[in-house]
Formats: C-alpha cells, sequence, structure tokens
C-alpha cells in the first residue's frame, strides 16, 4: 500500500508516515493556536513550575514503585516485577497527567468551556475534576453502552459539575463519542477547548499528550534505578489509543530495554487490537492503524475494559511497531479478568480492566521459553527485572466483572 | 510534468458565471434511501434545472455531518454500499441525466482503494469534483495532483475560521469553487445570521475570484435566494435528504417540489455577485 507518498512530508506532526492533521477546515486554525500555546508554554518556566507543583500537590505524584512479591511467586519467581501505581493518582488513573497540562494550556488561550470524550469514564472524570478545579464549564461525551458499564465513572462526573452526554450512534461506544466530542468542538470552536484523553488525534495532540505522560516514563526510570541500581529488562503497559503506555515508555525508549504493548484482544465477538490486525488508515485526525473493512469502514472495536474500546491508536504506535522498537501483541477478554481476580487476591490491589491486560501479558511472557523474549538470559543475569504500567484503578469495573450485585 | 488541462469543474463553474446562473447543487448520499428512489431524486434534480449535484460518499465516521447525514450513510452502509458502486452512481448521473457530479466524501475510503486508483476511477466516471472535508490544503497535495490528471478538480473548503492569511493561501491551489462552510458546525445546523453570512462572503470575495459556493444548514428557499445575493452558488444537503427518508415516489415527488422551488428562488437573484 502506497498511500503515505501522497501527504506532505514536510514533517510537521509526523511519527515516520503517521499523524498529520485530518480535520475539517474550521478547526485548522484552532490547531495551529493550540500548537503556538503548547510551544510557548513548554518553554515557560512559570507554565513548568505551576503544572509541576499541581502533579504533586493535587494530584499526589510521583506515584510510588512497588515490588509485587506475591505476584512473583505467582508468576513462577521468573522475575522482580515492579508495579508503576499510576492508580494511585488522584481520580484512579494516569488520565489526570494529561488533563492537569491540558487545562493550564485552555486558560491561556482564554477558553471558557471544556469538551472531552470518554470509554471508561477515567478520562471523562480526569477532566471533570480538572474543569472544576479551574471553573470552567465541562461537556463529556460517552456512549450509551459505557454509561451503562461504567456507571460509577458516570456519577463521579455530575458530582463534580459536569455535563455527561449520552451518543447513540455507531457502536455507542468510545468511537462515536470522540465523533460526538469533534462536533461539538467544531461547532463551539471558539469558546471551547477539546482535551483528547489520549496520543490520538490530529497534531499536536499525539506529541502534547505524550510530553504530558512522559512523567510516567520519568519517574519510574529514577525509582527503578535508585531501587535496584540499573535499568529495567522489561516494560509493559496497555494500549487502546496508548497515551499510558507512551508515557512510561518515553522513560525508556533510548535504552536497551525491551518495550511490550498490550492491546485487547477482545473475544470473539472482535477485538481492539489496530496494531496487531489493523491497517494503516485515517479516523479522527490522524493517519495510523485502524481497524477497518476492505470498503475502508471503520470496523467498531470490542473489549472488555471500556478504556481500550477503540479501532484506532496513537499515531507513534503505528511507528513504533514499524520500526521494531515496541513489540505489540494482545491478551482477550479471559485473560485480562482473570489477572484482574489474581492481583486483587495476591496484592490487595485492585487494577483497572485496561492495566489488567499488561498484567495478564507480564505473566503470559514470564511463563513462555526464553526464546520469545531474548532479555531473560542475558549472560550474567540474576533476575530479569520487569516493570508494568499499573495505570489505574478498577474500582469502576467491579458491575462488569460480576463482584457489584448492584 | 506538463501542466494538465483546466478541470472539469473550473469549466462547468466557469460557464454557469458567464451565463448569470447561480446554480442550486443538491447534495445526496449514494445510493439513499435506496437505489430506485435515488435515481428518481437524480432525475428530478437535472429536471429542476440543477446542472450540477453533489454524491456523499458513506463513511462509517463522518465527523463533519450531523445526525440527518450520518443516518442516511449509515442506512446505506448497511445496505451494501461501497465506494466502487457510488463511482458507478456518478457515472451514471452524467451519462443518463446531464448532470455535474462532485463527490463528498471523508479520506479513509479513498486511502483504502488507493489514490491513484481513486483518481483514476473519478476520471473513468468523468466526475468533475471532490470534496474531501478532513483533508485540509496542507496535506492535500498528493491527491490534487492525481486527480488534476483525470480533470477532476479537488474542492477546498473555507470556514468562517479561516483568516485573511491562510484562505490566500488556501484559494492560490484551489480549483473548481471554493466550498463555504455558512457557520461553525456540522451539516444541517443552523446557519449564521444573514448579516453576518453576508458579510463573510464579501471577505473572502475580495481576496479570491474563485466562485463561492456556500452550503452548511441552508434549508429554505428564502434562505438560498439571501445567500445567492453574495455567492455563485448553494448547496443544500440535509434539508433534502430530510425529505426523502421513505422510498418511493412520494419521496421524488417531495423532492421535486422543494428543488423547483429552491431554484425559482435562486433564478430570482439576477446578475453576477462579481
Amino acid at each position: 500500500m502506497n498511500t503515505n507518498s501522497i501527504f506532505s512530508t514536510d514533517g510537521t506532526g509526523r511519527f515516520g508516515p503517521y499523524g498529520g492533521q485530518f480535520v475539517p477546515e474550521t478547526l485548522m486554525p484552532c490547531l495551529q493556536e493550540l500548537e503556538r500555546t503548547w510551544d510557548a508554554a513548554r518553554q515557560d518556566p512559570a507554565f513548568k513550575t505551576e503544572l509541576a507543583s499541581l502533579l504533586a500537590d493535587y494530584s499526589g505524584r510521583p506515584t510510588p514503585l512497588y515490588r509485587a512479591q506475591r505476584l512473583e511467586k505467582h508468576c513462577g519467581d521468573a522475575a522482580r516485577i515492579y508495579l508503576k501505581r499510576e492508580d494511585l493518582n488522584h481520580t484512579g488513573a494516569h488520565k489526570i497527567n494529561n488533563c492537569l497540562g491540558q487545562i493550564l494550556l485552555a486558560k491561556r488561550m482564554g477558553k471558557s468551556r471544556i469538551v472531552a470524550e470518554t470509554g471508561a469514564g477515567q478520562h471523562g472524570v480526569a477532566t471533570a475534576t480538572v474543569c472544576a478545579l479551574v471553573g470552567l464549564e465541562c461537556t463529556v461525551y460517552m456512549g450509551e453502552v459505557d454509561m451503562k458499564r461504567q456507571a460509577p465513572n458516570v456519577r463521579r462526573m455530575h458530582l463534580m459539575g459536569a455535563a455527561v452526554i449520552p451518543v447513540t450512534s455507531g457502536a455507542r461506544t468510545l468511537k462515536d463519542a470522540s465523533s460526538e466530542a469533534i462536533r461539538d468542538w467544531v461547532t463551539h470552536v471558539a469558546t471551547t477547548h477539546y482535551i483528547i484523553g489520549s496520543v490520538v488525534g490530529p497534531h499536536p495532540y499525539p506529541a502534547m499528550v505524550r510530553d504530558f505522560q512522559a512523567v510516567i516514563g520519568t519517574e519510574a526510570r529514577q525509582q527503578i534505578l535508585a531501587k535496584e541500581d540499573r535499568l529495567p529488562d522489561a516494560v509493559i503497559a496497555c494500549v487502546g489509543g496508548g497515551s499510558n503506555a507512551i508515557g512510561i515508555f518515553s522513560g525508556f525508549v533510548a535504552d536497551e530495554v525491551a518495550l511490550y504493548g498490550v492491546e485487547a484482544g477482545g473475544s470473539q465477538a472482535g477485538s481492539s487490537a489496530a496494531l496487531s490486525l489493523g491497517e494503516p488508515g485515517v479516523l479522527h485526525g490522524s493517519f495510523s492503524y485502524l481497524l477497518q473493512t476492505q470498503d475502508g469502514q471503520v470496523i467498531p472495536a470490542h473489549s472488555v475494559a471500556a478504556g481500550l474500546d477503540y479501532p484506532g491508536v496513537g499515531p507513534e504506535h503505528s511507528h513504533l511497531k514499524d520500526t521494531g522498537r515496541v513489540c505489540y501483541d494482545s491478551v482477550n477478554d479471559d485473560e485480562a479478568l482473570t489477572a484482574f481476580a489474581d492481583l486483587s487476591r495476591l496484592e490487595g490491589i485492585i487494577p483497572a480492566l485496561e492495566s489488567s491486560h499488561a498484567l495478564a501479558y507480564c505473566r503470559r511472557i514470564l511463563s513462555q521459553p526464553t526464546a520469545v523474549a531474548p532479555w531473560r538470559k542475558k549472560p550474567g543475569m540474576k533476575k530479569p527485572l520487569v516493570i508494568v504500567n499499573l495505570s489505574g484503578r478498577g474500582d469502576k469495573d467491579m458491575a462488569q466483572t460480576g463482584e457489584d450485585d448492584s | 510534468m506538463s501542466t494538465p488541462p483546466l478541470g472539469r469543474l473550473t469549466q462547468l463553474t466557469a460557464r454557469l458565471r458567464s451565463e448569470g446562473v447561480k446554480p442550486l447543487v443538491p447534495f445526496l448520499t449514494a445510493g439513499y434511501p435506496d437505489e430506485d428512489t435515488f435515481n428518481g431524486v437524480l432525475a428530478a434534480v437535472a429536471q429542476a434545472g440543477c446542472p450540477l449535484v453533489e454524491i456523499g460518499i458513506p463513511f462509517s465516521d463522518p465527523v463533519a455531518d450531523g445526525p440527518v447525514i450520518q443516518a442516511s450513510s449509515q442506512r446505506v452502509l448497511q445496505q451494501g454500499m461501497t465506494l466502487a458502486r457510488t463511482l458507478e452512481l456518478a457515472a451514471a448521473a452524467e451519462r443518463d441525466h446531464g448532470l455535474g457530479v462532485v463527490l463528498m466524501g471523508y479520506l479513509n475510503p479513498v486511502l483504502k482503494m488507493g489514490p491513484a486508483e481513486f483518481a483514476a476511477a473519478c476520471g473513468q466516471a468523468r466526475v468533475d469534483g471532490v470534496i474531501i472535508p478532513d483533508l485540509p490544503p496542507e496535506e492535500a497535495r498528493g491527491l490534487r495532483a492525481l486527480l488534476a490528471q483525470q480533470g477532476t478538480d479537488l474542492v477546498d473548503l473555507v470556514a468562517p475560521t479561516t483568516d485573511p492569511d491562510r484562505l490566500r493561501q488556501n484559494a492560490a491551489a484551489a480549483a473548481g469553487f471554493l466550498y463555504l462552510v455558512s457557520t461553525n458546525g456540522v451539516t444541517g445546523s443552523g446557519t449564521n445570521t444573514a448579516d453576518n453570512l453576508s458579510a463573510y462572503i464579501k471577505n473572502v470575495r475580495q481576496i479570491t475570484d474563485l466562485p463561492l459556493y456556500v452550503g452548511f444548514g441552508i434549508s429554505t428557499p428564502e434562505q438560498a435566494a439571501q445567500v445567492a445575493t453574495n455567492a455563485d452558488g448553494v448547496i443544500v444537503g440535509s434539508a433534502l435528504i430530510k425529505l426523502i427518508s421513505r422510498t418511493g415516489d412520494t419521496s421524488v415527488a417531495a423532492a421535486a417540489n422543494f428543488l423547483g422551488q429552491m431554484v425559482q428562488a435562486l433564478n430570482s437573484v439576477k446578475g453576477s455577485s462579481r
């Protein structure tokens, strides 16, 4: 397929051939304004100080890097396993890192209103939270299916003053919520900033959201060096849009560390594994791997984890796949549900169903022959070191997993 | 590479302008509500005196469209409509009804078919112009050149948010007509106030000599006439699609009636707006 060559390749907002700005004309000036604002802010010490203090005092960073020894035993003592506890952020997931950054940019641009899409509700909650924090009006689009399966998060958003608008088009999940958020944005572009929740969408979002999430990788790197005096052998994260993964990978991508991105393999009903099963295409503003039919229609995604239930993926992941720097694979709903129950019982930590995909993959890779993961038998190595990004907490998932009778 | 000859849409809109005709351009989702009714409505379009029709390539995720066109796309996709079949319907519109055709569709189905293959098919079907709302000029150079080799113009959009510098830049590469999005929003949403809209059209006119066709949210003959006092053409989509949701002759008759009123309103606007 030779579609890449038809695009301009001046390098703006590109990861290899991926990324770009595929949006209606109405939004182009607004993306350029966002890019200018972000470029100025990132070089402004006052912005950095304000964001750092919010991350520390409001969200509780740095989040711990915790060694899960009962999980290690469960995985045959094949490695030392550390969990990067993004679930301990305020609001219970890594999403707040990005929202705090973007809400400061919205203020700089003088916007009075925020829109967002949400799947699992974690990004919606984080957006409602930062809007309450600075006193901006907040509207969150959420698929009707997701509102049902993530009801506690809908209640949290309401409590913080956000309007949650049910989306009834298409598969009624994250993809359709994203389309509806874009339509709202086009209509209210003068007053409204769109806080995209992942490393997806048109430039500058993928790079900007990555930079806001890079704090995960920066901390994890310092923490593992402090505890073990060396870098990990492998880092594992789940990938829907891919923001928690890009965030933790960014701390290790320049080093000799194996990186694994775990997509949702779903069930027989379908999957959300854009990188494993899709082909490059354009959805929601960027060129990236995409689940699509032979006629270029987007295939609705399927996953037990609402936050991974998206047929596309961030463009930087597409590039990291093509270059081979990151290994992408998938685990199915059942494996994720098992990992969810295991971590709860073994460590007293209830992980989000999204993060449970990374946990399931950790167990899988440690039980496979070392040929699959050559880093497991580096010469002179005592025991491999693995970090799993625990991107969020699982209280929201109780109804999904049958633990909640209400 | 030699300069391709003038595109078919450029020639058509220039001729209309020289004749003092301000055309109504109806938008129809390909094969909606079914192919028979679609063909009946196409005949009504030609009969009403419209020289040009816009045919929508359905897409699963049409972010620039409001609920009416979204639902029409969803429905024809369920009925098996494809890009390849849409191109056949476009060819038939030209062959059977003598209509100029502008295809409107999102980028991904075009990419999946392959840009060169899509351009060749547009040439084969004698498609006059192509509108891709999620392909801004910055990303459009490659496809524009492929289409130009086939005599098909890539149509650019202008929005109320487009500032004069950007407009100048965009207009430099544009051909056929400029599609003025009447208001910030999706198709079928409310229009700008008449005063705002006419000021907006006049501002664009100061920067470019390209024909200006206005669309998004125009639903009545009065609005159409109002817009045409400053514009060169008027595009109507959602209001027409709403009328033809049922299959069969009732929809064709409703469309014919509506198109007749709209065209009459436009014909009452005399003279050139330049």
